[in-house]
């Protein structure tokens, strides 16, 4: 193990099994990272520069941060030129191996047959200068949460050629090597770009916009600025016009920047399957990403319809697998398949699973009811608050006006989503898989592999108890890790559990005909 | 066809009588971090004393009430077992959880015992799977007996083969 490395020679011929040379970082690494770093002090300088200029002059401003901004980035650059000379790795027979700091010697070693993933992905600089940055990833998570970053070894940054090669070489399995090329699962048409504007993006990114601004006003030194040009609009045009176009022209924002960012994250998308047992998805306009996700470890997948997506009959597909965390929110990295028609959608998780049951059991009415009394609680609310708001203080008109469209509109979306929440509600099981839909807003049908579920948690309330419902959830080492069927029949639900998974409940079930 | 009446039945043991001092402390110390200060300061400010001793004497009443009564309940509810094949528990009184982990699928058995609980002689058995939703967890068992519980579920586990995702 203790070969000199030997820089440059090696990185060119990598071919060389025995002796597993080190490898070193790509060079160039240091100029993205220089040119990045020039970036985000222009960003965060100007506003700083401005700061100092609205208390004094901009002379005195570009002396303070001009200077203070080149011994910074000089610092990161030095630690980065470091870095990349003292970081080596190699992949030898049975493990993956890096070595990186001066001080510190740190080494990282990963067995290959643990690798879960191998995640390529590069911005724009690192592209134009023919880098690529590996992560790869095993399925080691267990329970609990930080305990992604002790199983991950990340290559900041290598050649794009050798970062393909690196990743052919990971996630190939010994068994399979001689069947025949990748096939394409789905591939995604820019015209499905259409379905972006009506993500849940649009008003999280028109919501941001507004803070934006406020932000922005700060920096120069009048946060109030955006709340006066609104006074003045309101006294010219009048209150309604003005509320009508803002609403209109934050959605206009908000679809916009949806569009961009999605059209950015999913351009050129297609999900392959590979030799070897392998899923890869590779999407991006200006970022390239590349997943390669090891089949083994997917434990179902989840067809996933957001209330805007949905209702233009579209859906996006999930993947539920070992050691990719889908519980935080915004991540889009367990997706498969970005909004399309619902049935591509349907079509590459069939390619994926397999063939899916289709038809969903009902729940009992008495789930519905359920519903409706939570959305009978809201409504209750929505209007004491809108008659406590009118008892306490005298409203201008216009506010007035909003505080019961507000109240009105909400109360009729609670008791539209009570019934839709119902309808959505179903539970089924195919060959391998046990199948659970739920959700209005979010309505999510995860398909989960019944070989999978690996424990049950089965949940009760007293008011699900006095209306003969029971919530089946199944845990499983995958995704979210726990799953449910939510609200079903109490009776049903458990026989349905006992032959989704056989034998793991059934000693402790009371059935009519067991004698005793 | 009407609903067919399978049901889950209770898991075998109870636990140990302990817990019901055990519980009690745990919620009476809950209740005296709000009662404490507010007590402590109603006698330290005069003007302000009947707002203070007040809500603290509510709380303390609520506080005294369910600390009788709720751990009673619980303790109906509440029942754990263990089979060759799995294990299973029954907790809450409001919210009951059903919970089953397969003997194949549990990856770390330990004994954990807080301060509380050591003065009662009690100790918790975690069992944790590969999921993340929660390990599955025997709270209040006699010491001794869940010294015994693990090594037995350890040996248990060992012996089921499976990769334990």
């Amino acid at each position: 193990m203790s070969e000199e490395p030997n820089p440059e020679a090696e990185a060119a011929n990598p071919e060389s099994p025995d002796a597993t040379p080190w490898l070193r970082l790509h060079p160039d690494g240091l100029k993205v990272t220089a040119l990045l770093m020039v970036g985000v002090f222009v960003l965060v300088g100007v506003p700083v520069a401005g700061g100092i200029a609205s208390e004094s002059s901009w002379p005195v401003a570009l002396a303070f941060v001009v200077p203070g901004a080149a011994v910074l980035v000089g610092f990161v650059v030095a630690l980065e030129a470091i870095r990349l000379r003292v970081s080596r790795y190699r992949v030898t027979d049975s493990r993956v191996e890096m070595v990186t700091g001066l001080l510190f010697k740190r080494r990282r070693s990963l067995a290959r047959e643990r690798i879960r993933s191998v995640d390529l992905g590069s911005n724009p600089l690192e592209r134009y200068f023919g880098l690529a940055k590996v992560k790869v990833g095993t399925g080691e998570t267990g329970s609990g949460s930080g305990s992604t970053s002790a199983q991950t070894l990340t290559l900041d940054s290598v050649a794009l050629a050798e970062a393909d090669r690196l990743r052919a070489e990971l996630m190939r399995r010994d068994e399979v090597e001689a069947s025949d090329g990748e096939q394409r699962l789905a591939t995604w048409r820019p015209a499905w770009l259409r379905y972006a504007p009506l993500s849940f993006l649009t008003p999280a990114l028109a919501g941001a916009a507004v803070g934006a601004a406020f932000q922005v006003s700060e920096w120069f030194g009048d946060g109030g600025l955006p709340v006066r040009i609104v006074g003045d609009l309101v006294e010219a045009y009048g209150p309604w016009a003005v509320l009508g176009m803002g609403l209109l022209a934050l959605l206009v924002l908000g679809a916009v920047g949806s569009l961009a960012l999605q059209g950015e994250a999913w351009w050129n998308h297609r999900l392959d399957r590979e030799p070897g047992g392998t899923l890869r998805v590779r999407r991006g306009l200006m970022i390239a990403r590349s997943l390669s996700l090891e089949e083994e470890r997917i434990r179902g997948v989840e067809v996933v319809e957001p209330l805007g997506v949905r209702a233009a009959g579209a859906g996006r597909l999930d993947v539920v697998a070992i050691g990719l965390k889908t519980d935080k929110d915004g991540s889009d990295l367990s997706t498969l398949v970005p909004a399309v028609p619902i049935g591509y959608a349907r079509d590459a998780a069939e390619a994926v699973i397999g063939p899916m049951a289709t038809e969903l059991s009902p729940h009992p009415r008495a789930a519905r009811t359920r519903r409706l009394r939570w959305a009978a609680i809201a409504v209750a609310l929505l209007t004491i608050a809108a008659v406590t708001v009118h008892i306490l203080w005298t409203l201008p008109e216009l506010l007035s006006a909003s505080v019961v469209l507000v109240a009105v509109l909400g109360s009729a979306f609670a008791v539209w989503t009570a019934f839709d929440a119902y309808a959505s509600l179903g539970h089924g099981r195919d060959r391998g898989h046990l199948v659970s839909r739920r959700g209005s807003v979010r309505r999510a049908t995860v398909h989960l592999d019944r070989s999978g579920i690996i424990g049950w948690r089965i949940r009760q309330s007293v008011f699900q108890r006095r209306m003969g419902l029971m919530t089946l959830g199944a845990t499983t080492a995958a995704g979210k890790g726990h799953y449910a069927v939510i609200d079903a029949d109490e009776h049903e639900i458990l026989d349905f559990a006992d032959e989704a998974v056989p034998e793991l409940l059934r000693p402790f079930l009371i059935r009519e005909d067991s004698a005793g | 066809m009407t609903a067919r009446p399978t049901a889950l039945r209770p898991p075998q043991h109870r636990f140990d009588r302990r817990v019901l001092p055990w519980w009690r402390t745990q919620l009476a110390i809950a209740f005296a971090v709000p009662v404490v200060p507010l007590t402590l300061l109603g006698f330290l400010i005069a003007p302000a004393r009947p707002w203070l001793l007040g809500p603290a004497a509510i709380v303390a009443l609520l506080g005294l009430a369910t600390s009788l009564a709720l751990p009673v309940w619980w303790f109906r509810v509440h029942r754990w077992e263990v089979t060759d094949t799995a294990v299973y528990t029954l907790t809450g009184y409001f919210w009951r959880t059903w919970r089953v982990a397969p003997m194949s699928r549990i990856q770390t058995v330990d004994t954990t015992q807080g301060p509380i609980q050591r003065a009662f002689g009690l100790s918790t058995v975690v069992v944790t799977t590969a999921s993340s939703a929660g390990a599955v967890e025997l709270k209040g068992l006699d010491q001794e007996r869940a010294t015994e519980l693990a090594a037995r579920l350890t040996e248990l586990t060992d012996a089921t083969p499976g990769d334990a995702t």
